[in-house]
Formats: structure tokens, C-alpha cells, sequence
């Protein structure tokens, strides 16, 4: 067991350590002088020669790197262009959106896509069972924004029940109630992400049946019930769990175009302005972030896994 | 040749919904093919006085703001939904299919290579896309190159498992042990057995590629403006929804019923394959 996190924890630590080279070079390989790729094209030679002495650039690329490494583990991504502020700050800033977002994402994501995935299983070959798996794979073939667009149509143009855009903090006027702002772009998320659970569910509650112990179950005359929740259900959730991290990727990545459609002032949203105002040093600081909470939470998925499931072989 | 065609369409004759996606697919490269013929109007045609139309005989999808008839944009987009699939299924097994055999045949090459895969991996997809995009620019084949990277990872890696299989079945051991060399061994035992179940990885990232430029088009970093795409479609007439909420309508379900197809073939082709191999193509990133 602690041999296998250990080996897990140095796996995800090299794969860091690699991406982190990309994620360093990925301000030398945009087009320019990488001073005015951080700077902006408006910097003054003083703030120049600041940024030249801070990196080193007259040091090779080594050193430049492992300066940058110690710059970003005490905090110092370096300075958005285009606010003027610390780049870690600026990601901050969005980190409540993005946070309860996928938060808020993730148990409608479980709501709906686990119980409905039993229920196509437990009813396996019949019509509701073929319905739903059709439904399911409809919701993972459409663009997320188009189904928000239409939402905010219904239910905040036509109906008035829900705002269309934005997000005041909760930590502001409205309190919990800002959370409404959240329904629409959560549930938009949600869609296509609880499809891919419920199809998981359902084929992985479909393989766990056909296992030796439920057919013994059943035939020392255990409920049927029981044996679905307590022999089939709990080990078939054992892929749903192992499913939660390339989930959680989805979501950084879908949540980039839901936060646009619905104007949230989060993390996916400042990506996009980023770009377009070539904020680069913000792009860098938001991919890096984004890679260290993808790897530990896919190293927990695995730790997890292999703490729920210790057949688990060692690999 | 009628032989492999039928035996191709057999699994689909059973189940009519699988039928139709191939169909749909069909009329997707028609459309893209005869766009020309098909589209009643030029789709960058100006016409003030006609903004905002309903759907009706003379518009069937009605017209945007510009007063562009939207059944004529959205077969025309047909055109850059089929390049793009074709172009990024392609360059995602051009890439990923030998990484993914060599990596296979000679574990030390493999060692490195399946770790940069790894590394690739750690960065979500659309985030990978869009870093590749604010380094190389944005354009069509440039969508092209960056969403085929987030799919040659997948495609390396599915075809480095398959041929870790293939190299331990019987017949491929028994051609090694009679001197056959690697090139052999690939022409005639590896590849061979990789055509069905990169068929059905390459539906899948047919569907997915479809999502990945809609998300690029719909952020305005995809297509130029004055290509009909229609993830291009939705992005320019999202504000007028309220006023013109068919606008959106035709475009959107273009992408997913195209993506939906696919997805559909991929399945049923991948029922039919060797149960071994079916549960290696599952893991697709989005």
C-alpha cells in the first residue's frame, strides 16, 4: 500500500516536473522577445532591465528555468500585463466562481448520473434502458453552449425565474441566494459530463453482475434489492470514483466556454480575455495551476481507488 | 468488394437509430461535396432588407443579422466540419499510430515516448488546444494541428495497449521465433489487426474534434470570421437569440447530430470488436 502511493505520488511528481518545462517555454515559443511577451508592448526600459536581472536572460536557459521554478513555489507568477497586478492574484480572484462552479457541477453530475445509470442497468435490454443510454449519448454530442444559450432563453429571457449572466460573490449583498447565478451554467456543465457517468455507471453495474459472488447472492436468496445495492452497486461505483478525474478535467475544460455563455467571472472566462488581450503571463499562470490540480486530483482518484479496491494490482 | 461492404453494414442492419448516423454521415459529405448545387443562396450574401427572417419557403432556416440565409451557411459548413474531422482524425493516427506501435515493439523508445504522452495528458484538452493556438495563431489548419494534439494522445496511447496485446498472441510469436523482423511483424500482424479498433477510435475523434472546434470557433479563436463554420454561426448570432431564437437553432443541432452520428457508428462498430479490445477505447478526453 504505501509503497504504491509512493510510487504513484513520484509518477505524478515527474509528470509535474515535465509539464512544468513545457508550461516555462511556453512564453519563449510565442512569436517576440520573451521580455515584451511578458511585459506588453508598452513596457519602459527601467521595467525591461527589471525583468531581465529577475529572470537572468543573459543566463542560459537552465538557469532561467530553475529561477522561474523558485520564482512560482514562493508565490511570484509574475505580473498580469494587463491589470497590473500579481498574476496570482488575478487567478484568485476567479478561483470562487470556478470553485463552486465545479463544485455545484459535480453533485448534479452524481445526482443524475449515477441513480439513472442503475436504473438502465437494473432494467437492462428493455426499451427504458435503451432510451436512456440514447439519451445520454445525444447529451455528450452536443455543444455545451448552445444548450446554455437555449437555457438562458427559456429561463431567463421568457420565464424570468433565473439571471442570464454574471456572479456576485456570496460573499457580497444576496449572500447564498447569488448562488441562483450558478443554476443555469451548472446544470449546462452538467449535461454532458452526467451522460458519460451514467453510461459508466451502467455498463460498469452491467459487468459486476455477471461476477461469481452476485450470482451466489442470489442463489443463497438474498433480496434482489440487496444484492443490487450491496453486492453489484458498491463495487460497481469502484470505475464511476476512478471516472471522477478525467471528470474533473472535462470540467476545467468545458467550464472555459460555459463561463463565456453565461459572462461568470471565473478562471475559464479570464483564460479566454487573456488570450485576446495576449495577457500571456495570466495564460501561464492559469495552465499551471490547472496541470497541479489535475495531477493531484487524479493522484487521489488513484490512491483512492486502491484504498476502496486493494485488488488493485501493484503496477 | 460488395463482400467487405456488406460485412461493414451488417451491424448496422439490426439496429435502425445506427443506421440512420451512417446515413446522416453520408449526407454530411454530400452536402459538403455538392454545397454549391445545394444551397440556394451564396452564404456571404448581404441582404439588409431581409435581416432576421423567420423560417418560411423562401428561407428555410430563416436569416441572420446580416440577412445571410442560414440553410445555405449551415451547408456550407458542412465543408469545415468534414475537414476538420477529416484533418484531425488524420493527423492523430499519422502521429499517434506509430508512437503508439513502436512504443509497443521497443520498450526502451517506449519508455520515453509513452511519458511524454503522459505529460501531454496532464493538460485538459481544450486548455492544451488553446495554448497551442497562442503560440502557433489561430486559422484554420492551425485548429487543425492544436486539436489533433490533444487527440494523438489518446490515439498513441489506445495503439501502444493494442499491440502490447497483439505482440504476446501466438501467431506473432510464432513469426518472431521464425526470424521474422519488426517491419514484417508490423506489416503483417500488427496493422492488420489495428484497422477495426482505430476505425471506431477515429469516429470517436471524429465526434470529439467536431465539439473541440465549436468550442474554438464559438471563443473566436477557430475559423475566421468569413468562413461559414457553424460553431462561427453561433458565436455571431448568439446576441440576437431573444430576437431571433431559431437563429441559433440550426447550426447547433448541425453540430450534434453530426457529433451524435458518429458517436453512434463508433459504438456499434466497437460492439462487434474482439471483446479484449473493447474496453481500451473508452478513454477519450474532452
Amino acid at each position: 500500500m504505501w509503497s504504491y502511493a509512493l510510487h504513484r505520488t513520484a509518477a505524478a511528481a515527474a509528470t509535474l516536473a515535465a509539464a512544468s518545462v513545457i508550461i516555462f517555454f511556453f512564453i519563449h515559443f510565442i512569436p517576440g522577445d520573451p521580455l515584451y511577451v511578458l511585459l506588453g508592448d508598452s513596457a519602459t526600459p527601467d521595467q525591461v532591465d527589471a525583468l531581465r536581472s529577475k529572470f537572468g536572460l543573459d543566463q542560459p536557459i537552465v538557469v532561467q528555468y530553475l529561477r522561474w521554478l523558485a520564482n512560482v513555489a514562493r508565490g511570484d507568477f509574475g505580473t498580469s500585463i494587463f491589470f497590473q497586478v500579481p498574476v496570482l492574484r488575478v487567478i484568485r480572484d476567479g478561483a470562487e466562481t470556478s470553485i463552486l462552479l465545479a463544485s455545484i457541477t459535480m453533485i448534479w453530475i452524481t445526482l443524475i448520473g449515477v441513480p439513472i445509470g442503475v436504473i438502465a442497468a437494473m432494467r437492462h435490454g428493455s426499451w427504458l434502458d435503451q432510451g436512456l443510454s440514447g439519451v445520454a449519448m445525444l447529451l455528450a454530442s452536443v455543444p455545451t453552449f448552445w444548450v446554455g444559450l437555449y437555457l438562458i432563453l427559456v429561463f431567463a429571457a421568457w420565464l424570468g425565474w433565473l439571471p442570464s449572466s454574471g456572479y456576485p460573490s456570496i460573499f457580497e449583498q444576496g449572500g447564498l441566494a447569488n448562488l441562483r447565478y450558478l443554476l443555469l451554467p451548472s446544470l449546462t456543465l452538467a449535461a454532458p459530463n452526467a451522460a458519460l457517468i451514467l453510461r459508466l455507471t451502467r455498463a460498469s453495474m452491467l459487468d459486476v453482475a455477471r461476477e461469481d459472488y452476485v450470482r451466489t447472492a442470489r442463489a443463497k436468496g438474498i433480496r434482489p434489492a440487496r444484492v443490487v445495492f450491496r453486492h453489484i452497486l458498491r463495487n460497481a461505483l469502484l470505475a464511476v470514483v476512478s471516472a471522477f478525474g478525467f471528470t474533473f478535467a472535462a470540467l476545467i475544460s468545458e467550464a472555459v466556454v460555459t463561463e463565456t455563455v453565461f459572462a461568470l467571472p471565473g478562471i475559464g472566462q479570464l483564460v479566454v480575455q487573456s488570450i485576446l488581450r495576449r495577457d500571456y503571463p495570466v495564460i501561464q499562470g492559469i495552465i499551471l495551476v490547472t496541470v497541479v490540480l489535475y495531477l493531484s486530483v487524479n493522484l487521489l482518484v488513484d490512491l483512492s481507488y486502491r484504498f476502496l479496491d486493494p485488488r488493485v494490482e501493484l503496477r | 468488394m460488395s463482400g467487405a461492404l456488406r460485412s461493414f453494414l451488417a451491424p448496422f442492419l439490426g439496429r435502425p437509430i445506427a443506421f440512420l448516423g451512417l446515413i446522416v454521415l453520408v449526407g454530411l459529405a454530400t452536402a459538403a461535396i455538392f454545397a454549391p448545387m445545394l444551397a440556394p443562396y451564396d452564404p456571404s450574401r448581404l441582404e439588409p432588407v431581409a435581416r432576421l427572417i423567420p423560417p418560411s419557403a423562401a428561407h428555410w432556416f430563416g436569416t441572420d443579422q446580416f440577412g445571410r440565409d442560414t440553410f445555405s451557411r449551415v451547408i456550407y459548413g458542412s465543408r469545415l466540419a468534414l475537414l476538420i474531422g477529416v484533418g484531425v482524425v488524420s493527423f492523430a493516427l499519422v502521429t499517434g499510430v506509430p508512437a503508439g506501435v513502436l512504443s509497443a515493439l521497443f520498450p526502451r523508445f517506449g519508455r520515453v515516448v509513452m511519458r511524454m504522452i503522459d505529460v501531454l495528458m496532464s493538460f485538459p484538452a481544450l486548455l492544451l488546444a488553446l495554448g497551442l493556438i497562442v503560440i502557433i495563431g489561430q486559422g484554420v489548419t492551425n485548429a487543425i494541428l492544436a486539436i489533433g494534439v490533444v487527440y494523438l494522445t489518446t490515439t498513441s496511447r489506445i495503439t501502444y495497449g493494442l499491440t502490447l496485446r497483439l505482440r504476446t498472441e501466438t501467431y506473432v510469436e510464432a513469426a518472431n521465433s521464425m526470424g521474422a523482423g519488426a517491419v514484417w511483424t508490423i506489416r503483417k500482424h500488427i496493422l492488420p489487426n489495428l484497422i477495426s479498433p482505430l476505425l471506431v477510435q477515429a469516429s470517436f475523434v471524429f465526434a470529439f474534434a467536431q465539439l473541440s472546434a465549436a468550442s474554438l470557433d464559438f471563443l473566436g479563436l477557430g475559423a475566421p470570421p468569413e468562413i461559414p463554420s457553424w460553431g462561427n454561426m453561433l458565436a455571431e448570432s448568439r446576441i440576437f437569440i431573444t430576437r431571433a431564437p431559431w437563429l441559433l437553432f440550426f447550426p447547433g443541432l448541425s453540430i450534434a447530430i453530426t457529433a451524435f452520428s458518429l458517436n453512434l457508428v463508433g459504438d456499434v462498430l466497437r460492439d462487434r470488436l474482439d471483446p479484449r479490445f473493447r474496453e481500451m477505447l473508452n478513454g477519450n478526453r474532452r
